[in-house]
């Protein structure tokens, strides 16, 4: 494992240090880069997708080098499937250790989740059992991507559309043996939650609060779709088209009342709306950081002069 | 759909093993493995991933072929593209990378024999999307090949910038792709030549253009090893109206190419 010096002037003047606390920041978009370039000061920080910059050159890398110049960048994968039976793809894994290197983002995530099996990429987050067997599998593959990466990855809970009969755990308890096993932190999908809850038929708020809170380094917020099951109930379609919903808010609202400011991204992959829309959102996601900022700092004194 | 690795049967079939192969193939039942909660059915829960998966590689062909879809129309594109996920599904999870296997996918394809000329418009835009994530390198300027001394230049060889494609069609595919890559509407296309096409990325931007009489021979021949000398004669013998200068100073400007050495002369 190589170390990079973080603190050399160099790395510095390359990779200016740009603190992500308690700010709230947007997909990167290329429809959105003029908006943005001309924007003295759009949001906290710009997630990406790993894979949209794994070609070898051309316009992404131009464009994620001059973004990364002036603001913080995180670094989300899609398609790394943790989640499956098969080792993971070497070749994959390689390039995503180079945009670690390369970027030096301020996160790093991944999913819990698969999205390839015997050789064939089903471009979608495909939901797994929770079971003995799928536990040592998923912390085999964190332990190989942080110890590929050479730091911690935070693993992003999902959105599911149906169960399986076989699982043994919670997915609250699958999440948090994961993370005491591998040490990895958490990316919590509040958008997510809402729609499983829904889906299944669970509290939202029970689920978060057999959460582990504390290992959460970073928010993502994004709208979802309404179907409809087979039995003609509700069946929502995390498909980060649209603003996020108002439940979705009030959950966030109470998840970053019990945990602080947490780094929060606002998603939207389809339906892309122009720039301003996007960024009302974070903006959004900023004022509810920003309300609780006071309020958390006022109770961590007021905790620790008791 | 490739066979399931020997894994599956060494754990005694894993659960990806059951969930993943009625994804692409609606012939296939729900896997029997999953539900809803509280025993709800899964019919339409297990049809979401079905459709996720389906809509979004339909939707990465979409993008990677424009003109193609423009050309067929989108209900058209979509029923070709659905068979197309099917039948090759990507291998690799760079969508950008995914596709390449269209253009013949689309010459055996029945229902577009009345259009013989669509995989090579498809090939045309492959080739453009891997020029666009091609390698950077700065492509070779006139001064450095100016510098050369006249003596020396028939045994000069080309290093092939990153991004250089060259393809060669019957049809005019340059035109047809060109004028479904615009926004503005297509109007008729009366070219009927075969066209052949050189694709570049000198900086950021992609470039096609139609190569003249011997072009293909040439550039073909230069991004293979030949020398300078050896390239044009092969042109020249392949097309009567092969003109050396014109050829050089288009490949200069398309920037083909990002560097030069002195070769051995085979010639």
């Amino acid at each position: 494992m190589t170390e990079v010096d973080r603190t050399s002037e160099a790395h510095n003047r390359r990779f200016p240090a740009f603190p992500i606390a308690g700010r709230a920041g947007a997909s990167l978009k290329h429809d959105h880069l003029e908006a943005i370039y001309a924007d003295d000061d759009p949001v906290g920080f710009f997630e990406v997708h790993a894979e949209n910059y794994m070609g070898a050159g051309g316009p992404p890398h131009a464009v994620l080098s001059r973004i990364r110049r002036d603001y913080p960048v995180l670094l989300h994968g899609v398609c790394m499937s943790i989640g499956g039976p098969s080792p993971l793809d070497r070749n994959h894994l390689a390039r995503f250790k180079s945009l670690v290197e390369r970027y030096d983002p301020a996160v790093v995530s991944e999913h819990l989740a698969w999205s390839t099996h015997g050789d064939v990429f089903f471009n979608d987050l495909l939901p797994l059992p929770y079971t003995d067997e799928t536990l040592v599998a998923v912390c085999d593959h964190i332990d190989e991507v942080q110890e590929a990466i050479g730091r911690q990855m935070l693993l992003e809970n999902p959105s599911t559309y149906l169960l399986f009969e076989t699982s043994d755990y919670s997915e609250t308890d699958f999440i948090r043996e994961v993370a005491a096993r591998t040490g990895c932190g958490l990316l919590l999908d509040v958008n997510n939650v809402f729609v499983s809850a829904t889906n299944h038929g669970f509290s939202a708020l029970q689920y978060l609060s057999d959460f582990p809170l504390d290992l959460i380094g970073e928010i993502h917020l994004a709208g979802h779709r309404r179907q409809e099951d087979d039995e003609g109930e509700p069946l929502l379609i995390d498909s980060h088209d649209g603003p996020v919903a108002d439940a979705v808010w009030k959950l966030y609202d109470i998840v970053i009342g019990q945990c602080g400011p947490i780094p929060t991204l606002i998603e939207w992959d389809a339906e892309i709306p122009d720039w301003p829309v996007l960024k009302a959102e974070a903006e959004a996601a900023q004022a509810i950081l920003d309300r609780h900022t006071d309020t958390y700092m006022l109770g961590r004194r007021h905790a620790s002069v008791a | 759909m490739p066979p399931l690795p020997d894994g599956d049967t060494a754990r005694g079939g894993s659960f990806a093993g059951v969930f993943a192969p009625p994804l692409l193939d609606p012939a296939r039942p729900v896997p029997d493995l999953v539900t809803g909660p509280r025993a709800k059915a899964a019919v339409k829960r297990y049809a979401v991933y079905r459709n996720n998966v389906t809509v979004s590689l339909i939707e990465a062909l979409a993008d990677t072929f424009p003109a193609v879809q423009r050309i067929v129309g989108d209900a058209f594109f979509r029923d070709l593209a659905r068979v197309y996920v099917r039948a090759e599904p990507p291998v690799s999870p760079l969508l950008f990378e995914y596709g390449h296997g269209f253009a013949d996918f689309i010459d055996g394809f029945e229902h577009t024999r009345q259009l013989p000329w669509l995989g090579d418009v498809a090939r045309v835009e492959r080739a453009w999307l891997d020029a666009y994530h091609a390698a950077d390198s700065a492509p070779l300027q006139a001064e450095a090949l100016g510098a050369v001394a006249p003596e020396a230049l028939a045994s000069l060889v080309f290093t092939p910038h990153p991004a250089l494609r060259i393809l060669r069609s019957p049809w005019p595919a340059v035109t047809i792709f060109a004028a479904n890559r615009q926004p503005g509407p297509v109007g008729r296309i009366e070219e009927r030549d075969g066209e052949d096409a050189l694709i570049t990325r000198p900086e950021l931007e992609v470039f096609v253009r139609k190569l003249p009489p011997g072009g293909a021979e040439f550039l073909t021949r230069l991004a293979t090893g030949a020398t300078l000398g050896e390239a044009a004669e092969h042109a020249t013998g392949a097309s009567p109206h092969f003109d050396l200068a014109a050829n050089i100073a288009g490949m200069l400007e398309a920037g083909a190419f990002s560097g030069i050495s002195v070769g051995v002369d085979r010639a």
